[in-house]
């Protein structure tokens, strides 16, 4: 009951302060969008060559971003060694195939945005095959998802955080705290309170990522939302938790080189697979790691439920871990 | 008439320092008990005891009888901190809301009460402004509303007539005087000898040490002296 009516003050909380909101929302809209722009530089013109596919399938591929010239296969492979084609369609037993150049992870990705037309006009996935390269998708279609997470992380963390910490240094933890509130369902009014804006926050993140910045995505948005919010309950717990060992906003600021930086090294953005035994189980400890594996699984493989469940129950995990904690930190201010 | 706070032999330690030093006292229901001491004396240290917000180190303290050992307990009394305790973003009635929401009064019971406490701390004309926009003395207003908003059988106040003009101190302490008739206990901590002649017991602390506790007048007539800042000075004097 009394974590409703806290959960009620944070909401109020928030419409009274739009600066944080805005940097919750706006801020990770903000700086997606400056990824964007550097790492997805849409080639205005795509080169495609075109080895005997028919007139009629080659009109569903015109699009403002492609060239499209047909050619002859040899004169094809031609141009795929020269780097003046981006990517060869063939048609052969009626079937489609692509040979992407692929040393230009952003022309890779692009293609294969255009192409998603022919795929689903015709129920056979169109065969892709690389010239050089390995499978890659556009850069950012490959950190899209992870940092769509991290910014939700990064900045539930430092709001709930803060927020949490200011409750302690004004004062009102202790009044509340001389009040018959239970520990307990002050933690769980930050997260009802902070939980229902994140569900909002996550909507308008994912939504701009994947509809209008164009974030490639094959999964359910609906899982997409899931994984974020899941994060930013365990952002918040853990926010909230690392607050009570900051005296001031500034020492809660310094947890950021020490908490965040390294999940980010650990989220995928750069391979791990190579390192030592140590490095990896340093990552597994690691929110955002199994927030960014979720993400990644749902948006470029189209993960099903089964397929990230593993990394929404440690996320529950760790919301749960760090809750509790929490909910034991407090017995420092009061005993019941 | 009976005891509603008992303490025993408390000690209350921050680090190696006691704060506290072998404290006893007990506070009958329905009387303005005074704690008086020079600052750092460990007034509030003492009251935050009363309220369970610190744990004794040793020593036993009771309200109404038992230990602090429910939660419910908690629902008996009122706090107001020494430093204003508010929701910077939230107007005054949406604090006093908050704060009322807790103990489970009935909505209707709710604004009730807000605009009685309002009322009582003269600001009612001012319950729609967020608390950022008010002033010391405001604050400190509002931080004594939102201490009697659940109508506590005993209120705890830190202080409460800091940065508060003479005129509306006046009415303070008159609704005071209106809520000990009622039967409310009251416990608050001066610096002002004029309030704590408006108690009917005070308390003198000094360096964690209760070094006096008795009715103004009996205090004044044993150190022989006319006013209680000679009191104060006298046992200040003492110790030191
Ligand atoms: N959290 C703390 N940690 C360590 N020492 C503390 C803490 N809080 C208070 N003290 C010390 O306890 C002593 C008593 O403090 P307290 O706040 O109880 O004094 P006070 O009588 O209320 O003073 P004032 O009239 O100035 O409010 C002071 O010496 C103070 O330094
Ligand atoms: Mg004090």
């Amino acid at each position: 009951m009394n974590t409703f009516h806290v959960m009620k003050r944070i909401l109020l909380q928030f419409r009274r302060d739009k600066r944080s909101v805005a940097l919750m929302v706006v801020a990770p809209l903000l700086v997606l969008s400056l990824m964007w722009m550097v790492l997805d530089h849409d080639e205005s013109n795509l080169e495609l060559g075109a080895v005997n596919v028919p007139e009629s399938m080659l009109e569903k591929l015109s699009s403002d971003a492609l060239v499209v010239e047909t050619m002859s296969s040899t004169k094809a492979e031609e141009k795929l060694e020269e780097g003046t084609l981006d990517a060869v369609l063939y048609f052969e037993n009626q079937e489609i195939s692509l040979l992407l150049e692929g040393s230009d992870p952003n022309a890779a990705g692009a293609l294969q945005k255009e192409l998603q037309s022919l795929r689903t006009n015709q129920k056979d996935p169109v065969d892709v095959e690389y010239y050089h390269g390995s499978e890659d998708l556009g850069l950012f279609d490959y950190v899209g998802p992870v940092l769509i997470g991290f910014f939700v992380f990064f900045f539930v963390f430092i709001v709930g955080g803060v927020s949490f910490l200011r409750e302690r240094t004004q004062g009102t933890l202790e009044r509340l705290l001389a009040t018959p509130i239970k520990r307990s369902e002050i933690v769980f009014g930050y997260l009802a309170g902070f939980g229902l804006f994140t569900i909002l926050q996550s909507v308008v993140i994912a939504s701009f990522s994947i509809y209008i910045l164009g974030v490639f995505m094959e999964g359910n948005f609906f899982y997409v939302l899931m994984v974020t919010i899941l994060l930013a309950l365990a952002a918040l717990s853990l926010g909230t938790l690392v607050s009570a060992f900051a005296k001031n906003e500034f020492q809660m600021i310094q947890f950021i080189p020490l908490i965040i930086v390294p999940q980010v090294f650990f989220s995928g953005l750069f391979p791990t697979e190579g390192l030592g035994t140590w490095v990896q189980v340093l990552g597994q400890m690691m929110p955002l790691t199994y927030g960014a594996e979720a993400m990644r699984g749902i948006m470029l493989r189209e993960a099903s439920f089964a397929d990230i469940q593993l990394e929404i129950y440690v996320l529950l995990g760790f919301t749960a871990l760090f809750t509790t904690l929490n909910i034991f930190a407090l017995k420092k201010h009061r005993r019941l | 008439m009976s005891t509603m706070v008992e303490m025993k032999s408390v000690i209350h330690r921050y680090g190696k320092n006691t704060i506290i030093d072998q404290v006893n006292l007990s506070i009958q229901k329905g009387e303005i008990f005074g704690l008086l001491g020079p600052s750092g004396a460990g007034k509030t240290t003492l009251v935050k005891l009363m309220a369970g917000i610190l744990q004794p180190s040793e020593g036993t303290i009771s309200l109404n009888g038992s230990d602090l050992q429910h939660l419910s307990q908690m629902k008996n009394f009122g706090f107001m901190a020494q430093s204003d305790a508010l929701y910077q973003e939230l107007t005054a009635w949406e604090n006093l809301d908050f704060f009322a929401s807790i103990y489970h009064l009935s909505r209707k019971k709710r604004r009730e009460r807000i605009r009685e406490v309002l009322e009582m701390v003269d600001l009612s004309s001012s319950k729609d402004q967020p608390v950022e926009t008010f002033s010391g003395g405001m604050k400190r207003r509002l931080s004594l509303a939102s201490a009697l908003v659940h109508e506590p059988e005993m209120i705890i106040l830190d202080e409460p007539t800091v940065g508060i003009d003479p005129v509306l101190r006046q009415s303070i302490w008159n609704e005071l005087n209106d809520l000990k008739h009622k039967g409310v206990t009251i416990i608050v901590t001066t610096h002002v000898m004029d309030e704590a002649e408006k108690c009917d017991r005070l308390a003198l602390l000094r360096n964690g040490k209760m070094i006096a506790m008795d009715t103004p007048e009996s205090l004044k007539e044993k150190v022989n002296v006319s006013s209680m800042e000679d009191v104060f000075l006298h046992y200040g004097g003492e110790t030191k």
